[in-house]
């Protein structure tokens, strides 16, 4: 009989979405109450899988097929966090664009369920599984406004280029399959035989399809466009919490089966890490539309998130893991700040609506340049020390080239970043916004703008609890 | 456990800047405001001169160590003085009050915020010259580029936008490689701690590499030729009490850095580059001395004569001679009270004239003849004149020259007699002439407050100028026993 108190958290995550289901078909206009109750599922789910590290290190379910360790329940924790404050923080903004219903946050949990069973896999079809779960939610949460046309090409744009995506990753499970005789990523360990190169192409499809997911260079065509025609809810959404769970697919699927062929991938990785930072950075700097920065950004924070893992070691590992963490406390600022921008019922997301914020709203302008700052990595702020971590293992395996691209790419980030620090504080002002935030909006801009300010003076803490993370 | 007399003196201004913060600002409570910071300021001044009555002069150990665990297993925050930081120190604390006190209307529209911006820059700038731990150092080197960005770009002229990109993009770039190094350094010998890896040492097949790194940043902070670039733009359109920063104390932090760590982590390395440096230094002596000759504007015509004078700086340090080094330290000093004071005088008549042009101006001294005597002071300050703190610096150095390289030597004095040209040319068409503009005359003259800060430089102008000793004898035990070490390694090396 296996353990089934080990998957207790997808278990109850799965019936309470048939639950708020049932709820929201037999009563009307539940739509608060279905976004309510969800806010909830995803904080006791939290509770739960935080309740289960305590006891668990490490164990194995359903014939080796899913596995809970550290790393699973860290990442699944950040997850639930994360999906939990993105939906807190775009209620307004739901409630303003007529989208406020019980489909929405039945979506994102059904997408986070996705993430969870990507995040525990231990088996391509498990992983396959849990992947296509998110994803098909993912594509309907970017149609959700559909009475926008941008928002309806944002999500069939996302879902063919994903199809196509998941059908190279599915070929390449085929051929990792026909070459190892099984999917489970233990059994593929011990049946690895490296003359054999067809195995290697498997190996790169799967990587193809991840690193679509994941939107890194050159696979990241969709994500500027998806990005901004989305619902900003969405956006923020999609900037923070899929990321989690393909990294650490990501993760999973490189150090398990296949650490023994890291001069196969490792190449894979040096390139699309070298490729998203040098992009995302360049391609940053021509943008006038807010959520198409962010997505250029958020290509360039894969970047470093991949040059982590191409180390193949466990500090590597820590650190990616350390620098999407941060990564998305910072995003989850800069979203904050979007939403901020509403006046009279109506968003701004361009970059010239930053202008003169500093004079309106001093205390939010504040706030953004220091996330700014901090998504530019200068020190003393959290983003620096995101990529300290990144660097201090990329050059303890002495890639030199890796780090020294990495760091100038910094550099030509930090120019679009200064862009918007510039137009907030050194432009002319124009209208003011709405003040009337909901309070979770403050609280959500206030605790990421402390935390990045003030992680410099408890920088172990984090550490600390990173550093559990043991793979290899 | 003592008193943590260093991190109080780095905590202090942002602690005084968190109370700016709290406190809402509008145009009526500005003075209150300035006063708070003003008061921080000056505190932290006499702290510092406390620890100077306390620091031991007899020993070129580090005094006043802190040092708490940060990151487990893997940095300490560690701080401490020697002779060489500690006049830094006392530089950043003495010109910061004056800094603040200069603002008078220059600055109108948030001035809680510039005086936020000014204060954290002091705790900043307290932190490089203090770490002992090279993590901790890159923190408070490239944070002080926060700070100073927005004080260009928000307080600045008419082209500041493109300036406060301009040295934030340069300096970032120069330290990037900086911190490529330092991690580099981590884990060729295990640990970051500056006294540890003075004992240790680095191998010499890393060296080159390693202080090429640290010179990239330092180079453009200093700035060398040909990385000064930013510094002329940054210095015409920052505000006045932001130059004044920039000069005085930014400057510095490279030229410690190249002293603390170039000298003291890579004495191979640097015995490798000493010609690079010389070479540098000579063509910044020379070039910009005939560049600063044909300037129009006075801001950029002080901006290029820092590059002159930091090409001095850099010469000295690498002469590798005790009087070298010491003429760079006094040197650095005397420029941070010189060239802030030169800044100054430019803001005095800038306030009154709103312009920098040097032919708006001619034929003042009978106009603003306080004024006129202590521009006259600072600008013979600043060409080397004996009896002022600008000779003693570019004696020593020259001396030290002399004895390692004459030919570098000469081109170097050269440049010493176009230094004199250009300030002595500048002061005849600024002050002396024919009075063509009439607006100059309802110039007034220096007000109580300028008075004071300008006497406030001129008197260290003058006194380290006669009697150096209290410099020298800070100094002197740390220096001779950084030349001691960097011998004895060059030797054991063989």
């Amino acid at each position: 009989m296996e353990n089934l108190q080990l998957v207790f958290p997808e278990i109850f995550l799965s019936l309470s979405i048939m639950f708020l289901l049932i709820l929201g078909v037999f009563k009307k206009n539940s739509s608060k109450l279905i976004q309510n109750i969800s806010q909830l599922i995803l904080l006791v789910t939290a509770i739960i899988t935080f309740n289960e590290t305590i006891s668990i290190s490490e164990a194995k379910l359903f014939s080796n097929s899913v596995i809970i360790d550290y790393l699973s329940s860290f990442m699944k924790i950040i997850t639930l966090l994360a999906a939990f404050l993105a939906l807190v923080i775009s209620s307004n903004y739901l409630k303003i664009f007529n989208i406020f219903k019980i489909e929405y946050p039945i979506l994102i949990l059904s997408s986070v369920l996705g993430m969870m069973i990507m995040i525990s896999s231990n088996d391509l079809i498990v992983f396959y599984m849990g992947l296509e779960l998110q994803s098909l939610a993912l594509y309907v949460l970017a149609t959700f406004n559909r009475d926008q046309i941008k928002s309806s090409e944002a999500g069939l744009k996302y879902f063919v280029l994903s199809a196509l995506s998941s059908g190279l990753l599915l070929y390449g499970c085929s051929l990792i399959y026909g070459f190892t005789g099984s999917t489970n990523f233990d059994v593929i360990a011990t049946q690895l035989n490296t003359n054999e190169y067809a195995l290697t192409f498997g190996i790169v499809f799967i990587l193809v399809g991840l690193a679509f997911k994941i939107s890194a260079v050159p696979f990241h065509m969709w994500a500027p466009d998806v990005y901004e025609g989305s619902p900003t809810s969405v956006t923020l959404f999609f900037t923070m919490v899929p990321k989690i769970a393909a990294l650490t697919v990501f993760i999973r699927f490189l150090y398990v089966p296949f650490l023994y062929l890291i001069e196969q991938w490792q190449m894979i990785l040096i390139f699309l890490s070298i490729a998203s930072m040098l992009f995302g950075a360049i391609a940053a700097i021509g943008q006038t539309n807010l959520k198409r920065l962010v997505a250029y950004s958020s290509i360039g924070h894969v970047g470093y998130a991949l040059a982590g893992l191409a180390t193949g070691t466990n500090d590597g590992i820590q650190s990616s893991v350390i620098y999407i963490t941060i990564y998305i406390l910072m995003n989850l600022g800069l979203f904050s700040c979007l939403l901020m921008m509403k006046r009279n019922n109506e968003y701004y997301e361009n970059i010239e609506d930053l202008s003169g914020l500093s004079k309106n709203h001093p205390m939010l302008s504040l706030s953004l340049l220091i996330i700014l700052f901090s998504l530019a990595g200068i020190p003393p702020l959290a983003g620096f020390f995101a990529k300290f971590y990144i660097f201090k293992s990329v050059l303890e395996q002495s890639m030199y080239f890796l780090a020294i691209v990495g760091l100038l790419s910094t550099v030509i980030a930090a120019f679009y970043y200064l862009r918007l620090i510039k137009i907030m504080y050194f432009d002319k002002e124009k209208e003011k916004y709405d003040t009337d935030h909901s309070l979770w909006l403050k609280f959500s801009l206030t605790a990421s703008t402390i935390l990045i300010l003030l992680y410099f003076i408890f920088p172990s803490q984090l550490i600390d609890v990173v550093s559990r993370i043991n793979i290899i | 456990m003592n008193f943590p007399i260093l991190s109080s003196l780095i905590l202090l201004p942002t602690i005084g800047a968190l109370f700016l913060f709290f406190t809402r600002s509008s145009e009526k409570n500005n003075n209150t405001v300035k006063y708070v910071a003003l008061f921080t300021s000056i505190v932290n001044f006499f702290l510092s001169i406390y620890l100077w009555a306390l620091f031991d002069q007899t020993t070129s150990e580090f005094q006043f160590v802190e040092d708490r665990i940060w990151i487990d297993n893997f940095i300490n925050y560690k701080v401490g003085i020697d002779g060489i930081s500690i006049l830094f120190i006392l530089l950043t604390t003495f010109i910061t009050p004056l800094c603040i006190l200069s603002i008078n209307n220059s600055i109108k529209n948030r001035l809680s915020e510039f005086l936020i911006a000014v204060l954290i820059m002091e705790s900043f700038m307290i932190g490089v010259f203090c770490s002992l731990d090279l993590v901790i150092f890159y923190l408070f080197f490239e944070a002080g580029l926060i700070p100073m960005f927005l004080i260009i770009g928000i307080w600045g002229g008419a082209r500041r936008v493109y300036s406060a990109f301009k040295f934030f993009l340069y300096t970032l770039l120069g330290s990037v490689l900086m911190l490529v190094a330092i991690i580099s350094i981590y884990w060729i010998t295990g640990t970051t701690d500056v006294v540890e890896l003075y004992k240790i040492g680095i191998d010499v097949k890393y060296q080159n590499l390693l202080w090429l790194a640290f010179f990239s940043s330092f180079a453009v902070k200093t700035p060398m030729w040909p990385v000064h670039t930013w510094l002329p733009d940054a210095h015409v359109e920052a505000p006045t009490a932001g130059s004044v920063l920039l000069a005085a104390i930014l400057l510095k932090m490279a030229g410690y850095g190249f002293i603390r760590f170039s000298l003291g982590l890579f004495p191979d390395a640097s015995e490798v580059f000493t010609p690079l440096i010389y070479a540098l230094s000579v063509i910044a002596i020379i070039f910009t001395s005939f560049i600063a000759l044909m300037q129009e504007d006075m801001k950029k015509l002080i901006a290029y004569s820092s590059v002159a004078h930091m090409g001095f700086v850099t010469l000295g340090i690498f002469t590798l001679q005790q009087q070298g080094i010491e003429g760079s330290i006094i040197q650095m000093i005397s420029h941070g009270l010189v060239s802030a004071a030169l800044f100054l005088c430019v803001g005095v008549i800038y306030d009154r004239m709103h312009s920098r042009l040097i032919n708006t101006y001619g034929g003042i001294v009978s106009i603003i003849p306080k004024y006129s005597v202590l521009f006259m002071l600072f600008t013979l300050a600043a060409l080397g004149l004996p009896g002022t703190s600008g000779f003693v610096g570019e004696f020593l150095i020259l001396m030290a020259a002399f004895k390692d390289n004459f030919l570098v030597a000469v081109i170097a004095s050269l440049g010493v007699i176009i230094g004199a040209a250009y300030m002595l040319w500048l002061y005849k068409r600024v002050v002396f002439g024919k009075l063509i503009n009439n607006d100059l005359k309802q110039m007034i003259d220096l007000n109580k407050s300028e008075l004071f800060i300008l006497s406030c430089l001129a008197i260290p102008t003058l006194f380290f100028g006669f009697y150096p000793d209290p410099l020298i004898n800070t100094i002197e035990v740390s220096i001779s026993d950084l030349i001691e070490t960097y011998n004895f390694k060059l030797v054991s090396k063989f």
